[in-house]
């Protein structure tokens, strides 16, 4: 050690021996504002969709009505719970373009054991939602043992599930006097009670325990925080002691049994088993964005599913207020348009980190 | 050193890359509570053997003992139960999410009772005031929001977090791989202080660095690496820089006078 110069001597006195401190050094409204949103991203989507309401009400006076109000939460029912699996993929960094399919999927799969092979309903249920978890198995294998990018593995499957779906049909559609009479449990969800004026479906109230079961599963629980985890840093969360390929196997699996829960709400909203329901086309592209909307980053590890259910509800305020406003409905798609690209650039914003 | 049983030891460990031969049948000791430097020139394999004592590679061939029973870790988490933390040089931690939730990755606490155990509830408190607790232990920064995204830490804070997170956990051995190469001056200094720190509570380290008068600072022995193996165990009371440097670049032959006891 002789040789050593003594040079980070000169470092010592005057400021220098201050401790590195966390004082927030970086003020100014807009960097409070950052601050605010860096911790809490899902404001955003709640002051969007809190102005939206504001001003779809005072464009139409009908917008502010409970039987209004409770039909926009039943038209966002499905893209919600869509929405959920979506939002649990993409917090892994992954995408998921297969959604809407393995719902259609389910679902066909739900009507024809029932109708084509004779089992309970109740059977053929189950069978549908575990064939949702196992099509979701199938691109979490895919994209964490044979490490197949997300985007690629899911745009395969939604072919492939969306074909199997038709041809395992044969483009048959069950219809709701069948559905009726010989299983109405397949319709459940679509069945309604009263709160006061509003009529409420029980898909609706599915969707909201499943967004809440969620928000508590991904915060308080340590299964939660490893979804963010691998989202954020693949590399350091394996090193840090999480095991990687089963939590994105776990993640896409249950992100495929919430489809299947979809397909079976789909029934209940439709009335019928349809292997052409446009949710095996757009559920994708919808559920993406209902969670880019709501402040979850596509980049992985960041965002709240309360964030993406306020993305699912400000789509749903915006078709519902511009129709009462009676505009063309291309303006609700040139408007979701600007939202997507705005909350992407939001997110890139809050993703800067004041250094 | 015959009377002494190391706590950790490696014989004869291979490891290849397709053609590249990354360990080449390298032995390695390391002794209770002292801090042992491993120094190399780049691509001499130093990465490679800490990895395979730390589980992140698992070696074609050869043998590990630590606490002289015989193990083979497959994976780091199987190492890290054993009791030897690592602070990578990536320090493997999540920018987004918090000091505590970073420092308790993968061992999480849950709470007791019926929250913990059928809802999985994890126990944020406990997990915070431990987190709190074992940085301020090591004296090592005034923290006020312990919630605080890591991301949102200087360089040589997240080092302290990552060094904190393994000195809290390690109980049998922490490698630190190059803890000090990101870091500022002042910084570096923090860092070896907590070295020597943690070393006051009996738990030997591994230190792998290119930084010299941080390894001769603060290293009780000095293994230099050369293609794949070890190359000579030197002290540094007996031995320069400039030696040090000769050996692992190949530029002099090791000096038997010069070897660590």
């Amino acid at each position: 050690m002789a040789q050593t110069d003594d040079y980070e001597a000169s470092t010592r006195g005057g400021k220098a021996d201050q401790l590195a401190e966390f004082e927030d050094t970086h003020k100014g409204l807009l960097g409070h504002l950052h601050n605010i949103l860096h911790q809490a991203p899902a404001l955003v989507p709640l002051i969007v969709l809190v102005l939206a309401v504001i001003i779809f009400g005072l464009l139409n006076d009908n917008f502010w009505r409970v039987s209004t109000l409770s039909l926009i939460f039943q038209q966002i029912g499905i893209v919600g719970i869509l929405g959920i699996a979506q939002a649990l993929v993409i917090l892994t960094a992954g995408i998921d373009l297969s959604v809407g399919a393995i719902a259609v999927l389910s679902s066909v799969i739900m009507g024809q054991f029932t109708f084509r092979y004779g089992i309970p309903p109740p059977v053929a249920i189950a069978c549908g939602l575990a064939a949702g978890g196992l099509m979701g198995s199938l691109n979490g294998i895919l994209v964490a043992k044979l490490r197949i990018p997300p985007f690629i593995t899911t745009l395969g499957t939604w072919q492939i599930f969306l074909a199997a779906n038709y041809i395992y049909s044969a483009n048959e559609t069950i219809r709701s006097q069948e559905l009726d009479a010989q299983a109405p449990q397949l319709k459940f969800w679509g069945s309604t009670f009263n709160v006061g004026d509003a009529r409420v479906t029980y898909g609706v109230v599915l969707l909201l325990a499943l967004v809440a079961i969620m928000a508590y599963v991904l915060r308080q629980t340590a299964w939660g925080r490893h979804v963010y985890a691998v989202g954020d840093d693949e590399e350091a969360a394996q090193l840090s002691g999480v095991n990687r390929s089963r939590q994105l196997i776990q993640v896409y699996t249950l992100a495929g049994f919430f489809c299947a829960l979809a397909g079976w709400v789909m029934i209940g909203r439709f009335g019928s088993v349809s292997p052409s329901a446009s949710t095996g086309q757009l559920g994708n592209i919808q559920a993406i964005t209902a969670v880019v909307i709501g402040g979850i980053s596509l980049f992985g590890g960041r965002g709240t599913i309360i964030g993406m259910f306020l993305g699912a509800l400000i789509v749903g305020a915006f078709e519902m207020g511009l129709r009462l406003a009676g505009a063309d409905a291309q303006w609700t798609f040139l408007l979701i348009g600007i939202l997507i690209i705005a909350a992407v650039a939001v997110d890139q914003w809050i993703r800067k980190v004041s250094a | 050193m015959t009377d002494r049983e190391p706590i950790l030891k490696a014989r004869n460990l291979v490891k290849r890359y397709g053609k590249v031969t990354a360990i080449d049948h390298c032995d390695f000791d390391l002794y209770p509570g002292e801090i042992l430097a491993v120094i190399g020139d780049n691509g001499a394999g130093k990465s490679s053997l800490i990895k395979a004592v730390s589980g992140a590679v698992v070696p074609d061939a050869g043998e590990i003992w630590l606490e002289g029973k015989k193990v083979m870790f497959y994976n780091p988490i199987e190492a890290r139960e054993a009791g030897i933390e690592t602070v990578y040089q990536t320090l493997a931690m999540s920018p987004a999410l918090s000091i505590a939730d970073n420092m308790f990755m993968g061992r999480e606490i849950r709470k007791e009772g019926f929250l913990g155990k059928y809802l999985r509830m994890l126990d944020k408190k406990k997990m915070e005031d431990f987190a709190r607790k074992k940085l301020s232990d090591l004296g090592l920064m005034t923290i006020q929001n312990i919630n605080q995204a890591v991301e949102t830490l200087s360089g040589g804070q997240r080092q302290g977090v990552a060094v904190a997170r393994a000195a809290a956990f390690g109980s049998k051995v922490i490698i630190l791989d190059e803890p000090t190469a990101a870091l500022g001056v002042k910084e570096s200094r923090r860092v070896l202080e907590l070295i020597q720190d943690v070393k006051s509570r009996g738990i030997p380290i591994i230190l792998i660095s290119h930084n010299m008068p941080h390894v001769f600072e603060v290293a009780d022995r000095i293994h230099v690496h050369r293609l794949g193996k070890r190359l000579t165990v030197v002290d540094p009371k007996k031995c320069t820089m400039s030696d040090a440097v000769a050996y692992m670049t190949g530029a002099k032959e090791p000096d038997a006078s010069q070897e660590a006891a």
